[in-house]
């Protein structure tokens, strides 16, 4: 294999590294050697192949979304079924996989950040199922739009920390864990939700999801006699993404497409779109990323629909597969993203998340102008039960 | 010889201990900034560490980080706080002033014109507390490059090997964090301290200052006795944030002074 990242010092060619503060470092290194130390450990892969299987209900299965698919005249959409896992996103398989590491390195404590929640609720879950005391850092401005999750994590036993600083969202409940673990760091474990972050954390977050792109590898020969045409997920910091891509890289006959959140639209200034966008490289959040920020460093407040994409960074292998052009990045506005999430219900009855339905409104987009017999397989990254307020009220209906 | 350098070995000589106030520029404006400088000054400082604003301050405390806003907000920028050191320069041409904060605003205006620009105006060292050794290569060779002093950060997690690794690589001073937690954290172990200064002191023959967490003249003093400058930021900025226009430089000065005194004990 000639794709070979990062490298020994977490280096995806110039993003990446260990950006963090010196009392970090210690913590951030320990996490490193003891994810590489288990990683390839019989007992740790049985037992993460174990949750995953009777836990989570792996594997997801792949839906041909023919109703969707006849309607546009095209490309056939698949759909690599996220939604269907237990807590209804992919964040579950990333989050068990820290959970078990948490537990052989005898942290009892964990905390995490979070956006949508669907994080969160993951964590929290984990948290639950493991017996682990539980923190999640959500932004004020999230609480509002996904209060069900937040009764949810709450309901796991979790604490869920509103986070009234900066923007009052993902990036700023990141800043507010980070804070937590320099604090309580003999204890604690930070899950990180993303594949972004310090090195080892896009490494072994990669890992964990990549369960998404191996099974997928597997289902769609089963399905339709060879891979789809081109692979597509949504990109915030990017973990559903690279999970699906990562086993995609060296099938050179497959697009792989990234779709970042381009909110009122890439012009308008007011989007998450780092990659689409021509964001400048900068440091945030212990890595070196194409990052929106303005021309004196600071980071700029973003916006999409959905609050799992409204980051302004991105996870560092996408900015390397952007620069390598074995990825495309696209952006997709919030209400081309409604629109697809309006279609997925009424065609095939299927609720996407917010986040998903990026995804799926550029599977929509771009399936008329190819051949029926092209195929796209879409990461149906999470379920859409968590944004029914925040679509209600754009709709004007009051609950 | 450096600033810093000269400055530690008077004060070697003297037989007496650093005091490094921290403020954060352009807070609680920016035309209040370099009288408040000139102010620590007058009231005892030997080093002045000037923080520069950041969107993001992960590793600071709800006193600092309100700091940084209220600098942002009055149009605070990483050129801006070049401009002031300039300006203070114009009157103080002895006491070093040490820059502080996150390596992003750096990074966008890019190392080698920064530390040409620290060079000009008189800046003398450069602490990014996201930017530990391993990802320090650049900066450290436009730094040098320039006679501005890295300012590295340790920690109570610090390990030996990386104590020695910092040692090869530090100018100036060595800053000791002294408690795991953010800036202003009510978490000080005096005797924590204490224990681990032997083995920074094994390999690290700058000067130490310690900082987080010393929130008032005693503390001070009893830190002092154990290193070689004491940090004190956000019982400072907390100062400033309580002060208005017109007693700000007054008050910060006034309580500046009981922590000279107090270390002078």
């Amino acid at each position: 294999m000639s794709y070979n990242y990062p490298d020994s010092s977490g280096h995806f060619e110039q993003f990446g590294g260990i950006y963090m503060a010196e009392t970090l470092i210690p913590a951030v290194e320990e996490l490193r050697q003891q994810y590489l130390r288990f990683r390839d450990d019989p007992e740790f892969k049985a037992e993460f192949a174990y949750e995953l299987k009777h836990y989570v209900g792996r594997p997801s299965p792949i839906y041909h979304a023919k109703r969707l698919s006849d309607s546009l005249g095209g490309a056939q959409i698949y759909l690599k079924r996220e939604d269907l896992n237990h807590t209804g996103a992919h964040k579950i398989n990333n989050a068990i996989g820290q959970a078990l590491l948490a537990k052989r390195m005898g942290k009892k404590r964990v905390i995490a950040e979070t956006g949508a929640g669907m994080h969160g609720v993951a964590t929290a879950t984990v948290a639950a199922r493991f017996g682990m005391e539980c923190i999640v850092y959500m932004g004020a401005e999230d609480i509002q739009r996904q209060a069900p999750n937040v009764f949810r994590m709450k309901l796991l036993g979790a604490t869920v920390v509103p986070v009234e600083s900066g923007s009052k969202t993902l990036k700023d409940a990141c800043n507010e864990a980070i804070r937590d673990w320099v604090t309580n760091v003999e204890n604690t474990f930070y899950i990180f939700g993303t594949a972004a972050g310090p090195h080892p954390y896009p490494m072994m977050v990669r890992d964990f999801q990549c369960v998404i792109g191996n099974e997928a590898r597997v289902q769609m020969p089963e399905m339709i006699g060879r891979q789809p045409d081109a692979v597509i997920a949504c990109v915030g910091g990017g973990s559903n993404a690279i999970g699906l891509f990562y086993p995609y890289i060296e099938e050179k006959n497959v697009q792989i497409i990234g779709v970042e959140a381009g909110g009122h639209g890439i012009a308008s200034g007011s989007h998450a779109a780092p990659l689409t966008g021509n964001a400048k490289v900068g440091v945030l959040h212990g890595n070196k990323v194409y990052l929106m920020q303005d021309e004196n460093g600071q980071i700029i407040e973003t916006h999409s629909i959905s609050a799992g994409l409204d980051y302004p960074g991105v996870g560092p292998e996408h900015c390397l597969l952007k620069d390598l052009g074995r990825a495309q990045y696209v952006a997709i506005n919030d209400d081309e993203a409604l629109a697809a999430f309006d279609s997925l219900c009424r065609f095939e009855g299927i609720i996407p998340a917010l986040e998903s339905s990026h995804a799926l409104a550029h599977a929509i987009k771009i399936a008329p102008g190819m051949g029926k017999d092209k195929v796209l397989l879409v990461n149906l990254s999470g379920r859409g039960d968590k944004d029914m307020n925040t679509v209600a009220r754009i709709k004007g209906i009051t609950l | 010889m450096s600033r810093i350098d000269t400055t530690f070995a008077q004060l070697k000589q003297q037989q007496r201990k650093a005091l490094i106030p921290f403020i954060t520029a352009g807070d609680p404006s920016q035309q209040l900034t370099v009288p408040l400088m000139h102010g620590l000054v007058a009231a005892g400082a030997d080093v002045l560490e000037l923080g520069v604003p950041f969107s993001d301050p992960m590793a600071d405390g709800p006193t600092i980080q309100r700091a940084s806003e209220r600098a942002l907000k009055n149009g605070m920028s990483l050129r801006g706080v070049l401009g002031m050191v300039a300006e203070f320069r114009k009157q103080d041409a002895a006491t070093p002033v040490v820059l502080m904060g996150y390596g992003n605003p750096i990074e966008a205006m890019g190392w080698e014109i920064f530390a040409q620009r620290c060079a000009e105006v008189g800046v003398d060292g450069v602490l990014t507390v996201d930017f530990p050794p391993e990802e320090s290569h650049e900066a450290f060779e436009h730094l040098q490059r320039h006679n501005i002093a890295p300012i590295f950060l340790l920690a109570p997690t610090t390990n030996e090997e990386r104590i020695e690794n910092v040692a090869k690589l530090a100018r100036g001073y060595v800053y000791y964090v002294s408690l795991k937690g953010v800036t202003g954290a009510g978490n000080l172990d005096l005797s924590a301290i204490e224990q681990k200064l032997p083995q920074l002191r094994k390999h690290i023959k700058l000067p130490i200052g310690v900082g987080f967490g010393i929130r008032d003249a005693e503390t001070a003093r009893a830190v002092s006795k154990l290193c070689d400058g004491v940090v004190v930021g956000s019982r400072i900025v907390q100062e400033i944030e309580n002060s208005n226009e017109n007693n700000v430089v007054a008050n910060v000065g006034k309580l500046v002074k009981e922590l000279r005194q107090a270390i002078d004990q």
